[in-house]
């Protein structure tokens, strides 16, 4: 087993194991901080497949973004210093049978590939500085992916506005035809 | 490539590594006295009442969210602005437009009186 | 002469592991090990001289002297201060999560010295030359944001919670100019990386080409590492230290090295960015010149940023955002479309870029001026009326 094979191993352990310890942990802010701990087995796994800026992507998005945002809502709604107790409810047997019948399908799935048991990638074809150069110039080419690129935007936007339409406060309305 | 990321690997846990060392040694260093109101948690010197909460402020959650938007975007951008120097005008304009997309949005939220902290 | 030591070095140190039986690659592993240790030894090392010429430069603009007791011009006062704190009682408090809670402190550390991984100091002198060394600062500044949280958090106090709660949002609130104005110097490279960024400074450094740029990445590394005017977040008379007032001696001591820390590195990544990093004469023959240069650069920003510390006044929390939402954002989108759009037009037009984007910015910064002259009328106007109408007529 060679240096990289060895990591890979250990990197998909720390990822599944946190991941299930996500859903098992009875402190729910110890829930997201397993969360983080996924997300970043994750990014090392990006980084093992040559994929150094997705990795990036991965944790500035992921951890510098989402996972605050979800640690903020998470400890602003809940009385999470006397939060404890399990958070499984009556059917965790059945996700968890659910749960092990999508993962024998994609493992059938898989196995279809001729060297799907290989864990090193095959070299790249082209430098990593190449690469993003060339991502950027997909994304706005009129043949690839420009259409998809502005689509995003308008996405957030749609995602920015529709955020902000649900925080506004209810007593706005009812201060308004309070004071008919 | 991955051999690029052997020294972010190898600093990352040394410097945390070499952070604990000073608070291991203080640890051991220093007077263990404790007693219970020197744990006690710390409100300006009175008893704490109550359980510890915090006020949900919708301030906190707009940032969080108006980040995550902003940080997407330049996310985005940073491949485009990589091969800047080989585009087009057109392929120029298309980012901009993606910029401006959401300096709408931005200015939404302004108008809608969101950017403000309470 | 010796005209490139740091080479010279390495491949000392590569062929003696070689000679002691490793093969290649694990010998590179044994040297980046080895300069992992050096450099992140190095950086907090630095720490203490840094906090001394912190507090003398203070000192000073304050008119007074500062640290000048301990050691030659004080300069052990630190060594001192440090070995109070190691000698204190570390309190945990009851209830507190002992795990994130000593867990917050290192890794609140470990993200300003992993900064250091990707900044070159001299022309082959550089942590490592990953191409997506940008992106890799902003996450590394992301763990520093969780390591807050997870101080705040851990201390089982309000006060400790609300704190990290205000800190993590002026931190995430201030990324957003920051990631933008870091687009600038990737337009004008070509490039995400660091040393490709240096090496395209040899014609022009990007603080001509971009100036408002750089200050908009100042400003905003500014508030990210919690310096004046932006320090609301440790002030004494504020939220009572915030997120760390539950701790005492080397946790806090960790806090205080990595805040201190993180002031430094910003202006070494300034420099980087925007001053042209290890460039300057003679660089090329003789490399060390290039470390040189580099630290000589750092340590005029860092004077800055001190200075402006003792200068002005502390900015409240709505004071903090409203300029940062309001000015910074529009501003640094401002940046990124005028530069795409002036440097385009000076390629397909033929005109020298230099030129082209120094007025496209001097015309931005012109703008920029007019909008706030008009934005202050307006709020005088209003100011003025609301006042007028709710003032009572003079009294006979």
């Amino acid at each position: 087993m060679t240096l990289l094979q060895g990591v890979f191993v250990v990197t998909a352990l720390a990822a599944v194991i946190s991941a299930v310890m996500v859903v098992a942990s009875p402190r729910l802010v110890h829930a997201a901080l397993w969360l983080v701990v996924t997300l970043g087995a994750v990014a090392v796994l990006f980084i093992l497949l040559d994929a150094g800026f997705l990795a990036m992507v991965q944790v500035v998005i992921y951890i510098g973004a989402i996972a605050i945002l979800i640690i903020f809502t998470v400890m602003l709604t809940r009385r999470v210093m006397a939060d404890s107790g399990s958070q499984a409810n009556r059917a965790w047997w059945l996700a968890v049978f659910i749960g092990v019948v999508m993962f024998a399908a994609l493992l059938a799935l898989l196995a279809q590939m001729p060297t799907w048991w290989q864990v090193t990638p095959p070299p790249l074809a082209a430098s990593a500085d190449f690469m993003v150069k060339d991502l950027g110039k997909s994304l706005v080419d009129l043949d690839r992916y420009v259409v998809p690129f502005e689509v995003a935007s308008v996405l957030l936007l749609a995602a920015l506005i529709g955020a902000i339409v649900l925080a506004r406060p209810p007593a706005e309305t009812a201060g308004k035809t309070g004071a008919e | 490539m991955s051999d690029q990321w052997l020294f972010i690997a190898l600093i990352l846990p040394l410097a945390l590594f070499m952070a604990s060392v000073p608070i291991g040694l203080s640890r051991l260093l220093g007077p263990r006295k404790s007693n219970p109101a020197k744990d006690a948690a710390y409100e300006c010197g009175i008893e704490t009442v109550g359980d510890t909460w915090v006020q949900f402020k919708v301030q906190y959650y707009i940032f969080a969210l108006v980040f995550v938007v902003f940080d997407v975007e330049a996310v985005f951008l940073f491949p485009w602005a990589v091969a800047y120097e080989q585009l087009q005008l057109y392929a120029v304009l298309e980012g901009i437009l993606f910029i401006l997309i959401l300096a709408a949005g931005l200015l939404y939220a302004w108008r809608k009186g969101n950017l403000e902290w309470i | 002469m010796i005209t490139d030591p740091f080479t010279l070095v390495g491949d000392l140190l590569r062929e003696f592991l070689i000679g002691l039986g490793l093969k290649a690659p694990e010998a590179s592993g044994v040297i980046a090990f080895l300069g992992a240790g050096a450099l992140a030894t190095a950086v907090l090392v630095l720490c203490f001289l840094l906090i001394w010429a912190e507090r003398k430069i203070l000192a000073r603009i304050q008119d007074r002297i500062g640290p000048n007791r301990v050691g030659p011009f004080g300069l052990l006062q630190t060594v001192a201060d440090f070995a109070k704190l190691l000698t204190k009682e570390v309190v945990v408090p009851s209830g507190a999560d002992k795990l994130l809670y000593f867990l917050a402190p290192p890794l609140a550390v470990m993200a300003v010295v992993g900064l250091w991984a990707v900044i070159p100091l001299a022309p082959n002198l550089v942590g490592t030359d990953i191409n997506v060394a940008l992106i890799y600062l902003i996450s590394i500044g992301a763990i520093g944001t969780l390591a807050i949280m997870l101080a705040g958090w851990s201390s089982n106090n309000k006060y400790a919670l609300l704190g990290a709660f205000r800190s993590v949002a002026m931190l995430i609130s201030y990324e957003v100019p920051m990631v933008l104005a870091l687009l600038v110097p990737t337009m004008l490279a070509g490039s995400m990386g660091t040393v490709a960024i240096v090496e395209a400074q040899r014609q022009m450094w990007f603080v001509v080409l971009a100036p408002l740029a750089a200050i908009l990445f100042f400003t905003s590394s500014m508030a990210e590492a919690g310096k004046a005017p932006f320090d609301l977040l440790e002030a004494e008379s504020e939220i009572v230290a915030g997120y760390n007032i539950e701790y005492s001696s080397m946790a806090f001591g960790m806090f205080f090295v990595g805040d201190f820390l993180h002031g430094f590195t910003l202006s070494a990544l300034t420099v980087t960015l925007f001053f042209g990093g290890w460039l300057g004469p003679y660089v090329d023959q003789y490399s060390w010149l290039g470390l040189i240069y580099f630290l000589a650069k750092t340590a005029v920003v860092y004077f800055a940023v001190i200075w402006i510390r003792g200068t002005l006044p502390r900015l409240r929390i709505d004071q903090v955002n409203a300029f940062n939402w309001k000015f910074l954002v529009p501003l640094a989108l401002s940046v990124v479309v005028v530069t795409a759009v002036a440097d385009k037009a000076a390629a397909t037009l033929g005109w020298d870029r230099t030129l082209a984007l120094f007025v496209a910015n001097g015309l931005l910064l012109l703008g920029t001026v007019i909008a706030l002259q008009l934005y202050a009328r307006s709020q005088r106007r209003r100011f003025e009326r609301t006042s007028l109408a709710a003032a009572p007529a003079p009294a006979r």
